[in-house]
């Protein structure tokens, strides 16, 4: 029996300019990357029949999201056939896996796929506390129901210190040092050096990595990735329309979206981990491929923690491994065993928001990554995107 | 009006007011079932075990142990302190029992994994919120 994920591949993917504070209308920054990613695959709007995206059209808080499914569909002008938007999924890459399943079932050929941002401009020179609640925006003080019931009163808004605990919990249990952390950084700045769109690419020792403040124990300011403006799209087709296709796809070998644990960044069972635990191990389940097959990841770093994680859910090391896997570099390196967000991930490259890692996988399988590509094109990667109870990943291969 | 400090507090309803105002009389206390005597947080209209419905508050011990912590340097919000010490604390009432809160009372590079600690309460008396904190269990105690 045919995998329903082998009726799908990627077809093309698109990106507008990024930067820092681009101060351009987020729609544009939407539509830009969307165009490109229609005319990569050799495709017209006349084409695409269906529409995901995360989080879908939303207010708040600022930046978070530049245009929802209407917006485009209507912009375009398209025909749909199926379409969807939204935030209740499993990560930002859900809304990928749901275009798969769309495209599976017969609802759509062509599905576009996009996640943009503008959280640079948003934020302005008022920093991240710009967009909380109770911030220096000015916005009244609300009360504070659902998850931020249990953390707004506590001051902890952001995921940083969330995310900070479970880091604090890894270290507790499996003596990881900053040293090692520090790793996830280090490698991604030495990537985004070589990414003409990364924001920040000045060279970083680790010795600077460690002599960055404090934000929350033990996650300094270089552990958090960078705010930014920009699109990211992909366009997911069925099998069928190969021949039609500007270029050879890139085939979806496996996609994983479960979460057995309950949904709480608290009150998951084991906070050394997360939802990706239980994405990573769907994923595969549903192919013979193995984490040894795999010759580049491009895994979520909104905190550089949830990297060390995704490393021990795909199986790349050990569980409570990542540490020592990653330590001094060499593995995660370009050259080395598995090289790891070789486009700088958020942390250097900008916080595009888990779907900027898919569209690095796909442009790594393509051989389309210039200066940073990774020697001998590699044939198999893997995207995965999501921390806390948000987790899904997608195992690529390269047509051959 | 009160002299607490500025928090966001949360929205109170129907659920939750047992939780929040629980503190008035010094003691935490969580929902459980009634037929099966599971706890039940964050709060529920039934049950995860049985599917009950038969839930109410009922009093804790209000000790826990530190299950990890981040010492929070970013000034989010107005807060009343920083560097403050934000963790998730279990309680032995049962396992995975698990709250978010603040230790005080302590220096914010004393708090450690495993740290006995018991409930505080910070009044916001004009609201009739508690809201529980926790501070180590001084062995003189």
């Amino acid at each position: 029996m045919t995998r329903p994920e082998h009726l799908t591949v990627i077809s093309g993917v698109g990106q507008s300019d990024i930067g820092r504070r681009l101060f351009r209308d987020p729609l544009e920054l939407t539509l830009d990357a969307c165009v490109a990613a229609i005319e990569d695959a050799g495709l017209t709007t006349r084409d695409i029949d269906g529409i995901s995206t995360y989080p879908g059209a939303a207010g708040e808080p600022p930046g978070f999201t530049g245009a929802g499914a209407v917006e485009v569909h209507d912009a375009l002008r398209l025909e749909l056939g199926w379409w969807s938007g939204g935030l209740e999924r499993p990560g930002q890459l859900g809304a990928v896996i749901d275009a798969c399943l769309a495209v599976a079932f017969g609802l759509a050929r062509h599905v576009l796929c996009f996640r943009s941002v503008w959280e640079g401009s948003a934020q302005g020179s008022g920093g991240r506390a710009a967009v909380m609640p109770g911030g220096s925006s000015g916005r009244s003080a609300p009360r504070a129901s659902g998850f931020m019931e249990w953390v707004l009163p506590y001051g902890a808004p952001s995921a940083a210190p969330w995310i900070a605990m479970m880091a604090q919990r890894h270290f507790h249990e499996f003596g990881t040092t900053p040293e090692q952390l520090g790793q996830i950084a280090v490698n991604a700045r030495r990537n985004a050096a070589l990414n003409p769109k990364a924001i920040y690419t000045d060279p970083m020792s680790l010795d600077d990595y460690l002599a960055s403040r404090v934000i929350a124990t033990p996650l300094r300011l270089f552990d958090c990735d960078v705010p930014c403006d920009g699109g990211t799209a992909m366009i997911v087709s069925h099998v069928d329309t190969v021949p039609d296709l500007r270029k050879p796809p890139i085939r979806v070998e496996a996609v994983g979206t479960a979460l057995r644990g309950r949904p709480s960044w608290d009150q998951f069972d084991d906070l050394t981990t997360m939802a990706l635990r239980d994405a990573a191990a769907q994923m595969w389940s549903r192919t013979d491929l193995g984490p040894a097959d795999v010759q580049v990841a491009e895994l979520y770093d909104g905190f550089s923690f949830i990297t060390m994680a995704w490393l021990e859910a795909l199986g790349f090391c050990g569980k409570g491994e990542a540490g020592p896997f990653v330590e001094g570099g060499h593995n995660i390196a370009r050259d080395g065993v598995l090289p790891l967000n070789t486009h700088g991930g958020q942390l250097s490259a900008g916080r595009l928001h888990g779907f900027g890692f898919l569209h690095e996988a796909c442009v790594q399988l393509w051989g389309e990554a210039g200066d940073r590509q990774v020697p001998g094109t590699p044939e198999v990667g893997v995207a995965g995107a999501g921390g806390g109870p948000l987790a899904g990943s997608l195992l690529l291969t390269r047509s051959r | 009006m009160s002299d607490a400090p500025f928090r966001i507090l949360p929205r109170i309803t129907e659920r939750n007011e047992a939780f929040w105002s629980s503190g008035q009389d010094g003691r935490l206390r969580f929902q459980r079932c009634g037929s099966c005597r599971y706890w039940i947080h964050p709060h529920s209209v039934l049950c995860p075990q049985c599917l009950g419905k038969d839930l109410a508050y009922e009093a804790v011990s209000g000790r826990a142990v530190v299950h990890t912590f981040t010492v929070n340097h970013q000034p989010w919000m107005p807060v009343p302190e920083l560097p403050f010490a934000l963790a998730i604390v279990e309680l032995p009432e049962q396992e995975g029992l698990r709250l978010t809160t603040v230790i005080v009372h302590c220096p914010v590079d004393e708090v450690a994994i495993g740290m006995p600690v018991q409930v505080t309460f910070e009044a916001h008396e004009d609201e009739n919120i508690w809201i529980p904190m926790f501070e180590p269990i001084r062995e003189s105690q």
